[in-house]
């Protein structure tokens, strides 16, 4: 009876747009809701430097080095952030990458796609950091107080991400035949995944309905994917670029682009972790994690002996 | 290999400009003061967003508990003679 009550009281507080904070009293489904979403949200970004990370030897001029360099570190923060909310919840950080790095917690499939040429960096940013920013806008209302305040953050300094990802791509695009076709050719390889990315439509979503109600997510999978659609094709055709989309189109009654039905096949097998990159990207963070070992050995043994050396003096 | 170790949570206060009061901006993992300084310069100023960092082990903060907050914050209630629109004037006072 006391829980049915906590419940009632604890929708009011949502329903209310009041936030929740770590020390209040939650349904143990939506602290499972949560640990599941920033997690995976924060493994994201961290695996998310990969990709880039692959052409940052490789980056044409020192100022796009310098550039992708500090991206790749907004992601590092990023992920920071997003795993301190998470723990928050009451799940420790060894606890997160040890479910990362069992399989066990998922990161978004679009970071398991390669990275070829120059231009995907600037379609990862043009178009993954695009969807992903729409998303986050959307999260900045989450009703998890420490997940809303890092979201805010980090829609913050995601949107010189993706101006930096859309000015690789104009600058191939306005190149020589060459260069523009390899901004084609980013374009028609990023495009599904990205759209992908806002995960399956609202009737086969598992976690969607309780996470709507609960105010986890403030709008669902479709509505989000139809306004990255609507705002990016404009982006592209004033490059001269074409949608990998024969089916996309401008619907006059709804005022929102129609687009082909999506490959799910494609979407579960790379979440079930058959894509193009899972393996080396799990292998990758599993050999930096244990790499790193001794470093985490040497700071705890140097901790220890200063904390002695203060005690005696 | 041994277990693994993450290190200590930290608070995070950053000062945005001189005269500014310190404002909570996140928390960080390290295995000490000076590690806990350089990653929040890192991971909370990289836009200059502060002049001045306060950092405080997490375990040692001391936070009220939701559950009591109602009784514990009630003593404030019924002094509504604190704030200055609880005062009747005078027409015509001015500059109080």
């Amino acid at each position: 009876m006391e829980d049915a009550k906590k419940l009632e009281e604890f929708q009011a507080k949502i329903d209310a747009d009041i936030k929740i904070e770590p020390k209040d009293w939650m349904p143990e489904k939506y602290r499972q809701n949560l640990v599941r979403q920033i997690s995976q949200h924060a493994h994201s970004e961290i695996i998310g430097m990969q990709p880039e990370g692959n052409w940052l030897t490789r980056a044409p001029s020192l100022r796009s080095k310098k550039i992708l360099m500090a991206k790749i570190q907004d992601e590092a923060g990023h992920g920071l952030y997003l795993y301190c909310a998470a723990e928050t919840l009451g799940v420790s950080r060894e606890q997160f990458l040890k479910w990362l790095h069992e399989g066990a917690a998922k990161y978004s499939s679009v970071f398991n796609y390669p990275t070829l040429t120059w231009a995907d960096i600037g379609a990862i940013g043009w178009l993954v950091d695009g969807a992903a920013i729409v998303n986050q806008v959307s999260l900045q209302g989450t009703s998890y107080g420490p997940y809303s305040r890092a979201m805010v953050k980090i829609c913050k300094e995601e949107s010189f991400h993706q101006r930096q990802g859309y000015e690789i791509i104009a600058d191939l695009s306005k190149g020589t035949e060459e260069q523009k076709q390899m901004a084609q050719d980013a374009l028609n390889r990023w495009w599904w995944p990205s759209i992908m990315m806002f995960g399956p439509h609202d009737g086969d979503s598992a976690h969607s309905n309780q996470s709507l109600k609960w105010k986890i997510k403030r709008e669902s999978n479709d509505e989000l994917r139809q306004r990255y659609v609507d705002k990016t094709i404009h982006q592209g055709e004033i490059l001269g670029l074409t949608f990998p989309d024969e089916n996309l189109k401008l619907n006059e009654q709804t005022g929102h682009y129609d687009i082909s039905p999506i490959d799910w096949d494609e979407f579960w097998n790379v979440v079930k972790g058959n894509g193009p990159g899972n393996r080396i990207r799990l292998a990758h963070h599993i050999k930096a994690h244990d790499d790193g070992a001794w470093v985490r050995e040497a700071a705890i043994a140097y901790r220890n002996k200063m904390n002695a050396k203060s005690k005696i003096a | 290999m041994s277990e693994d170790n993450q290190g200590d949570l930290w608070e995070v206060f950053i000062q945005p400009k001189p005269g500014r009061p310190h404002k909570h901006a996140g928390s960080l993992h390290a295995y000490d003061k000076e590690m806990a300084m350089k990653s929040a310069r890192d991971l909370y100023t990289r836009r200059q967003e502060g002049v001045g960092i306060w950092i405080v082990k997490a375990e040692e903060i001391i936070s009220s508990q939701p559950d009591d907050s109602e009784s514990f914050f009630d003593p404030a209630n019924d002094k509504i003679y604190r704030h200055p629109t609880f005062y009747k004037l005078p027409e015509g006072a001015k500059h109080i």
